[in-house]
């Protein structure tokens, strides 16, 4: 049997423009006075999005879509379900395709729940007939029975969430796409939704395609994983190969990175290894929310009198910069240093980080004197999970927990009457 | 499982997708029935909004023109005269300014969904004709209120007369929808273009009251001349003016074709632009 997708030499281009991708009718206009009068016409940057790409799919087969941001994976999706054309090569698809790239896509809060349903369904592609027979089961998994005739507006985010999947989840397209579905919502509903879709693509011999930054969920899910790397395919295998692969070449390290012979820096600094500590001294990668994460240099001196400034970028799984830190509390922060090796350990504190995946950069550097040591990017890698013991931001609140971090503040509340 | 073989390739060449368009028949549905829902559950008044802006209209209109400037439009008693243009006139303009915006409005689902595109603004579409069918059984209340007579011809005339309204917007609608996409500035001409498309339309006077024939026959490229004199036609019983309806048509015609072709040719990167 011929497999379910072929896909020969796809490749997308972007034009890249200064400001934004559409344009104003009156730049146009300007632009044409002044292309009269101007022979240099603004460049405009290419740039590939994705390359190359060949891939078949079986029928059946559950792929799990690795790799950092910009890599392409989403725009692989949407070539895929024919969002956005390629602009090379071509892929055949031999079935329906059910694409989930954002649960709750037309949602609409001044329709109720049940009128949501039909709405989200016929837009994922499901025929009027198939919703109405599945309409006890959609309700029935959401969980909000209650509520499905009050308008959406009324419903929490949690609650629309878990309508939404739950449409989602009764889709009978022979392939369904999934991007970053799961990274949102609580735990015990993640645990229901993993489980579906085990479900659904073991029993129904349906086909998934699954884009996540939880690699977790990838291993879990998928039994083959394709990793892209600046819009090519570098590597297709087993979820584990891959995923390791992925930490090893493309965030070089987890938990601990030692270089060895070869270290970064110059003649001034060298930056020795790197790791992450849990509170007692154990090095890990998974942490508690509710732990506090060490990160911590070794780095060697070898010559006396510079002023070394120690930094850590810190960056979510989405490739956002949460936060810089630098030794200012140090004794040696700012200070000449002598000769010698030496180890800092940064904390993160417990309570802090929202749960996640979470990469680390370090560089020694002194910004005064406009000079970098060393600047290694993204050398560790670590996740922040949930807990559901002891005192954490949450509470006693369910569901999703929203926010980039997620500390405990310390709340002042007094009687006034 | 043969039957769903999709063959993706770089966009080329021109098709009407047709038959896509009627696999997606449902979606055309729920889109319509959503936007008429929405429409009317978000107002107090709900339905009657679709009525009190015509007949408000009418009544300026009438005082103005028929009782102060007094406007001959004998058979056809002014009041009458003047809300048949409106409700066909609303029809044209509620469809081409909803139609153009539709697609920026509908952004967040044609980043993430496919379905032929065209079936946005169709659907904006169908519901401004859900407005002109409330309105029109406003106008048949008038109708006999003021004893007009009509001849039966009124079962020919009147749905010609949408139907070219219709194809006219549905032209002039994806053709700025498509230009919505491409030039975030141009929605701030829509308002004005209708404006002055209202003016150039026979609403609130008859094309006969303009003396200059090449005026007339410059007036009658606005499709909505065309569809307004087959509206009135069984009403008025006078011979209709067969040259403004013949260059109605034509340049409906031709308006359809360019805006049809160019939505179809950029909407495969709608999802890119949007």
């Amino acid at each position: 049997m011929s497999p379910i997708i072929e896909i020969r030499n796809l490749g997308k281009q972007y034009k890249l423009t200064p400001s934004q991708p559409y344009m104003a009718l009156r730049d146009v206009i300007s632009g044409s006075f002044r292309n009269i009068l101007r022979t240099d016409k603004k460049q405009t940057e290419l740039f590939w999005a994705l390359q190359a790409i060949n891939l078949d799919i079986e029928q059946g087969e559950r792929i799990g879509i690795i790799g950092r941001n910009g890599a392409g994976k989403s725009t692989l999706l949407k070539i895929i379900s024919r969002i956005t054309p390629p602009t090379t090569g071509s892929a055949i698809i031999r079935g329906r395709v059910g694409s989930l790239l954002e649960v709750g896509t037309g949602f609409h809060p001044e329709l109720t729940g049940r009128e949501n349903i039909y709405l989200n369904g016929s837009i994922l592609g499901l025929k009027k007939v198939e919703i109405n027979r599945q309409l006890d089961a959609i309700v029935d998994f959401s969980g909000v029975e209650k509520f499905i005739d009050s308008p959406l507006k009324h419903f929490s985010s949690g609650m629309q969430l878990r309508l939404a999947f739950s449409v989602a989840a009764h889709l009978e397209p022979e392939i369904l796409m999934i991007d970053e579905v799961l990274a949102v919502g609580d735990i015990e509903f993640q645990k229901k939704c993993l489980g579906k879709m085990e479900e659904v693509s073991k029993t129904g011999g349906r086909t998934i395609l699954f884009v996540s930054h939880n690699l977790n969920f990838i291993s879990a899910l998928c039994n083959k994983a394709i990793l892209l790397k600046d819009g090519r395919l570098v590597n297709l295998g087993s979820p584990k190969e891959v995923v390791s692969e992925y930490l090893n070449s493309v965030i070089k390290k987890g938990v601990n990175k030692d270089w060895g012979i070869n270290p970064p820096g110059n003649n001034i600094v060298q930056l020795r290894m790197v790791q992450l500590i849990s509170s007692d001294g154990e090095t890990k990668e998974n942490f508690d929310v509710n732990e506090s994460v060490g990160i911590q240099m070794n780095y060697e001196v070898l010559q006396n009198g510079h002023i070394l400034w120690l930094g850590h970028n810190i960056y979510n799984q989405e490739g956002l910069n949460i936060f810089d830190t630098h030794n200012v509390d140090s004794p040696y922060y700012n200070q000449p240093s002598e000769k010698g090796c030496y180890s800092a350990i940064a904390w993160i504190p417990a309570n802090f980080l929202n749960t996640g995946s979470y990469f680390v950069s370090t560089a020694i550097f002194n910004h005064a004197q406009k000079i970098v040591h060393l600047h290694e990017r993204d050398v560790l890698f670590f996740t922040v999970n949930e807990v559901f013991e002891g005192v954490t931001a949450r509470g006693m609140s369910p569901g999703d927990f929203p926010g980039i971090i997620r500390p405990i503040l310390k709340w002042e509340t007094v009687k006034l009457k | 499982m043969e039957k769903f073989i999709t063959h993706i390739q770089p966009p080329k060449g021109f098709s009407l997708g047709l038959k896509e368009l009627w696999q997606y028949r449902e979606l055309f549905y729920f889109f319509t029935w959503r936007d008429i829902k929405v429409k009317y559950k978000q107002t107090y008044l709900g339905i009657l909004w679709a009525l009190l802006q015509p007949l408000g209209m009418m009544v300026i209109f009438t005082f103005l023109f028929s009782k102060t400037w007094k406007i001959d439009t004998t058979p056809i008693q002014y009041p009458i005269f003047v809300l048949g243009g409106l409700i066909l006139w609303n029809l044209f303009s509620v469809s081409v300014s909803h139609a153009g915006e539709s697609m920026i409005r509908n952004a967040n689902i044609i980043n993430k969904i496919y379905f032929p595109r065209l079936i946005i603004p169709c659907s904006s579409i169908l519901v401004a004709l859900f407005d002109f069918l409330m309105g029109l059984l406003i106008f048949i209340v008038f109708f006999l209120i003021y004893k007009q007579p009509v001849s039966w011809t009124a079962i020919l005339y009147v749905p010609a007369a949408v139907l070219l309204t219709l194809i006219a917007a549905f032209g002039t609608g994806t053709f700025f929808a498509a230009l919505n996409v491409k030039y975030r500035d141009f929605r701030y001409t829509i308002p004005f273009l209708l404006q002055f498309l209202f003016f150039a339309s026979q609403v609130i006077y008859p094309l006969q009251v303009v003396q200059q024939s090449w005026l007339k026959y410059v007036l009658a490229v606005n499709p909505v001349n065309a569809a307004i004199e087959l509206f009135r036609y069984p009403f008025s019983f006078s011979p209709v003016d067969m040259s403004i309806i013949a260059i109605g048509v034509t340049s409906t015609m031709i308006i359809s074709l360019i805006g049809l072709y160019y939505f179809r040719k950029t909407e495969a990167y709608f999802a890119d632009l949007a």
